[in-house]
């Protein structure tokens, strides 16, 4: 059974925007080559950080969220993401259903009226 | 004479018909799932030093409140909250 997984990742912000588009490029060649389907693919924008990681007080968001079957993908696509120097931080989480119902809705735009 | 010096000793009746009785907001306004990636909102759970408020204060379900601690700690891991705030 397919299952859904998403993974959000800080990107350096010493680095130049085509630099950031790249290093989001580069993850998207691999969930591609994955086989895995991409439900969303979104840039959370650039935020300031609650604390300094590696002396950076900002970063870019990134999120992506698909689906695959094994377990496998989302070690490989995290070991990438751990060796790369242009990512400070990142997390990967199953999503139970509610979260696929939730995410479905922020992705329509529901809850950015309200936010903001 | 010993009678008069109880009296004066004992307290007053409280009225606690006037406390408010405090809900789950979860349940109330149907909320199922809490998301990590919206610091604005998680911020009604913890306090200024950016600990996790107990259930006693905010008065969440246990459901919710274990949802809401999985939440936060996710959040501080992307540094979208503070793990502690520094008043020195």
């Amino acid at each position: 059974m397919n299952k859904n997984y998403e993974t959000v990742f800080i990107i350096n912000p010493v680095l130049s925007e085509k630099q950031v588009e790249d290093t989001v490029k580069k993850y998207k060649k691999i969930l591609d080559t994955g086989k895995v389907k991409t439900v969303c693919d979104e840039s959370l924008g650039f935020k300031e950080l609650a604390y300094p990681i590696n002396n950076k007080n900002s970063g870019f968001f990134h999120l992506f969220q698909y689906e695959t079957e094994k377990i496998d993908f989302v070690k490989k696509l995290e070991t990438e993401l751990k060796r790369d120097r242009s990512i400070l931080r990142y997390i990967s989480v199953s999503l139970c259903k509610d979260a696929l119902e939730y995410n479905a809705r922020r992705a329509k735009g529901e809850f950015n009226k309200k936010k903001k | 004479m010993r009678r008069q010096f109880n009296s004066a000793l004992q307290n007053e009746s409280i009225d606690r018909s006037s406390k408010k009785k405090k809900f789950c907001r979860f349940k109330k306004s149907g909320i199922k799932y809490i998301d990590y990636k919206d610091p604005s909102f998680l911020k009604q759970f913890i306090n200024d030093q950016g600990k996790i408020l107990p259930r006693r204060i905010t008065g969440t379900s246990a459901k919710y409140q274990k949802k809401v601690a999985q939440a936060v700690k996710r959040a501080r891991h992307l540094a979208l909250l503070p793990y502690t705030t520094d008043n020195n």
